[in-house]
């Protein structure tokens, strides 16, 4: 049989995607091998991570501690739920009651508070409404009031949509029995809440101040409330309990634990910028 | 219409810098469902010749629950996955949850009923033409299907294809067993996710056309390794 | 009935029968193919020919009784079949015949010479590198015929091997089965081709709808003087040359 030179090309391609296929497959898997014992699973929330901080924080953490933390975020609610299960080491949330909670429950041993940000309420730079201003409970009334606004939940059991419910509460209105007409749940996160928000007319939300800034799909929306105590978001740390998952690896988690809210940790949280802004301000108890 | 002038331009951006990270997330996604598309294929050819060519009790209901599984949402597969694989769940002690590896065990799940119900269909179409003459020179049900098999391999590459297609498009069951770890389970689909959950779309788009250009290559390498030729059965593939 | 009753019997049917659901296709047939006959069934479309072959091959399901007598020194006899569209695999001509070879378990280094030797017989052996697809009708009829010679069958049977043929290629398949029939290999050749049955065969069995209703010597069958069941169906037939 006579090979043509089309055939031995043909014939060259094939091996050269086989090996191609070998390279890339292989490459992967001694990539894996080399990272394979020193790492935590740390369970975190979407907002924490979109606002970038992990990607300044966690190379410092690294270098200090040759530990590598993988961040998967999810919403509050289920990065708990992680925590439960025993599916991570590590849980860095922002919402104090449902942490408490879970350290009564005894999945962890401690909580220690690491640092806050805020929220802002964002809103069409028009502000039909008149929310803006530093009194976000004046705001919220203000806007349950105005049937032409729409407000954006995000609907999600995340740390934001808790503060989201306890700032309506604080501000006298039952959501479950007063809903206002404009009050719109997506079941999302921070990103697609905003997106949603953008486009529609006339729509608030609530966001962190974080999220907000790397947000870059800002359409006609503005902060229009700020500053305002009740907005402050509280993050804690906790390490989770090895007495009831014990193949936790409880002090490479320790370790992350304790250089969290260590002044060099607390200094890079607190160096983290965007746009010249810092994000978030340390306050683990000294 | 600028979005998507602005993401193609972003687009061929990213890939003639080599951005590092972005080579990496492409690697990623290949490696994850081409190993899955693997597995799929050993197990999922199989399953269909043999759903094909064989009779046995229980046959019907094995059948239908295959078909029934084409439909199977990759956020469900995901979640069944992660249950099984979480420390709390009955293969904990594996301990590849948020791994690359329960990746491409989430995405083998999703293609198998795919490649076994499209072979079976295959296979049973090539039956009905020459399972006589097989049968006549003496092939066993198992053997005739296999050989059927060869007979239509092209139809069989596109099963693959498109199996291929299934796993490097889909989000639900990845990001759910991998986590999306910044360079250690982020896959181009969960990339794309997190730049269109930050507002950052003309990226997210760009990322998209990347995906597709990288599929595209894939198919372009496959035509070139098939001969030409003008036949019927070839030009059913082209 | 049969003049070569003194050869030794290959397969017998006793009342046997064939039916697809509440159709019956075939009802108390009865006959034994012995060694060096060639058979030709005819008959009208939907008769049962194909169903008759497809019993003595063993590819379908028989009530009746179905006895396979074992030629000398094997177990059973090595039976072969071509149907009318033959199909092959889109492999090249050689690979065609050595998976048949590879199928029936002749050894490994007797696949290549027999695979050579067959080819050369139909006067397919410079095609073997081809796509067996691409032949054309007549060369794909010639190729089944040189898979199914390969294996050195006892019997071969053929569903109307030349009904899709243009003439030339009739011509030219007609006298490859000559030769294999001639080579010793018994033939039973389905076929609505009087003028070929005429030709070829040395027996003729004619089935009326389901059933066998005659079978005779060929010259018995053709001579206009004999009057049996098949009389009027061969005044009713064009004869075909």
């Amino acid at each position: 049989m006579d090979m043509t030179i089309a055939d031995a090309l043909r014939r060259g391609v094939l091996r050269a995607s086989c090996l191609l296929g070998l390279v890339v497959l292989g490459a992967g898997s001694a990539g894996q091998v080399a990272a394979q014992e020193r790492f935590i699973v740390v369970a975190s929330t979407t907002s924490t991570e979109q606002s970038g901080l992990f990607g300044h924080l966690l190379p410092a953490f690294m270098a200090a501690t040759g530990i590598e933390a993988r961040v998967v975020a999810v919403g509050t609610g289920q990065a708990l739920d992680m925590g439960r299960r025993g599916d991570a080491d590590v849980v860095f949330v922002h919402d104090t009651a449902a942490e408490e909670k879970f350290a009564a429950e005894g999945f962890a041993l401690k909580r220690l508070p690491v640092m806050y940000n805020d929220f802002v309420l964002v809103g069409p730079a028009s502000d039909p409404a008149g929310a803006r201003g530093n009194d976000i409970a004046a705001a919220l009334k203000k806007l349950a009031s105005t049937p032409t606004v729409s407000f954006v939940s995000r609907g999600d059991k995340s740390g934001t949509h808790a503060a989201e419910l306890r700032l309506w509460k604080a501000a006298g209105i039952d959501l479950a029995t007063a809903r206002p007409a404009g009050y719109k749940e997506c079941g999302c996160g921070m990103g697609p809440a905003l997106n949603i928000a953008s486009s529609t007319p006339n729509a608030y939300a609530l966001t962190d101040r974080g999220t907000w800034l790397s947000f870059k799909n800002r359409g006609q929306l503005a902060v229009l409330v700020e500053g305002d105590k009740t907005l402050f978001n509280q993050y804690g740390v906790m390490a989770v309990n090895p007495a009831k998952h014990p193949h936790v690896k409880q002090a490479l988690a320790q370790r992350f634990v304790d250089w969290v809210v260590s002044p060099a940790g607390q200094q890079a949280i607190a160096s983290y910028q965007i746009g010249g802004q810092q994000l978030f301000f340390p306050n683990a108890a000294k | 219409m600028t979005d998507i002038a602005d993401s193609l331009r972003l687009a061929f951006d990213l890939l003639l810098r080599g951005d590092t990270e972005l080579l990496g997330i492409v690697a990623l996604s290949l490696r994850v469902s081409l190993s899955a598309c693997l597995i799929g294929a050993i197990v999922g050819l199989l399953a269909g010749a043999a759903l094909a060519a064989t009779r046995f009790p229980g046959h019907g209901v094995l059948v239908w629950a295959v078909n029934t599984l084409l439909a199977l949402p990759s956020v469900v597969v995901g979640l069944l996955v992660y249950l099984l694989l979480s420390r709390s769940g009955p293969l904990g002690s594996w301990g590849i949850l948020f791994t690359p590896t329960a990746m491409v065990v989430a995405q083998s799940i999703l293609v198998v009923p795919l490649i076994a119900a499209l072979t079976r269909r295959l296979v049973l179409d090539g039956l009905r033409e020459g399972g006589d003459q097989l049968r006549s020179m003496g092939a066993g049900d198992m053997t005739a299907a296999l050989l059927m098999l060869l007979h239509e391999r092209l139809g069989g590459v596109t099963i693959l294809l498109t199996a291929f297609g299934r796993a490097v498009a889909e989000v639900g069951a990845v990001m759910v067993v991998g986590g999306n770890i910044a360079g250690v389970t982020r896959v181009m689909t969960t990339a794309i996710a997190l730049e269109t959950t930050k507002g950052d779309l003309p990226l997210a788009l760009a990322l998209g056309l990347v995906l597709l250009g990288v599929v595209g290559v894939i198919n372009a390498l496959i035509g070139l390794i098939q001969p030409r030729r003008g036949g019927v059965v070839q030009q059913a593939f082209a | 009935m049969s003049p070569a009753a003194s050869a030794p019997p290959l397969i017998s049917l006793r009342d046997a029968g064939a039916r697809f659901g509440p159709t019956v296709a075939l009802r108390d047939v009865s006959f034994t193919v012995h060694r060096g006959e060639r058979l030709a069934v005819v008959g009208a479309n939907g008769s049962g020919k194909s169903t008759l072959l497809r019993l003595l091959h063993g590819l379908q399901a028989a009530q009746g009784e179905r006895e396979l007598h074992a030629p000398a020194g094997a177990a059973r006899p090595v039976l072969a079949m071509l149907f009318q569209r033959p199909f092959l695999l889109s492999v090249s001509v050689r690979w065609n015949v050595l998976i048949a070879l590879w199928l029936r378990g002749v050894p490994r280094r007797e696949r290549e010479a027999r695979c050579r030797d067959a080819l050369a017989r139909v006067g397919l052996l410079a095609m073997a590198p081809r796509q067996a697809r691409e032949l054309s009708g007549g060369q794909q009829q010639r190729l089944a015929l040189a898979r199914a010679w390969a294996l050195r069958p006892d019997v071969l049977l053929l569903d109307e091997p030349t009904a899709s043929l243009d003439p030339s290629a009739k011509r030219e398949v007609e006298s490859l089965i000559d030769e294999v029939a001639c080579d010793g290999t018994t033939l039973v050749m389905a076929t609505h081709n009087l003028g070929q049955a005429k030709r070829l065969a040395s027996r003729v069995l004619y089935l009326d709808a389901g059933r066998l209703a005659a079978d005779m010597p060929v010259k018995d069958f053709f001579d206009p003087a004999t009057n049996h069941a098949a009389s009027l169906f061969l005044k009713g037939e064009l004869p075909w040359t």
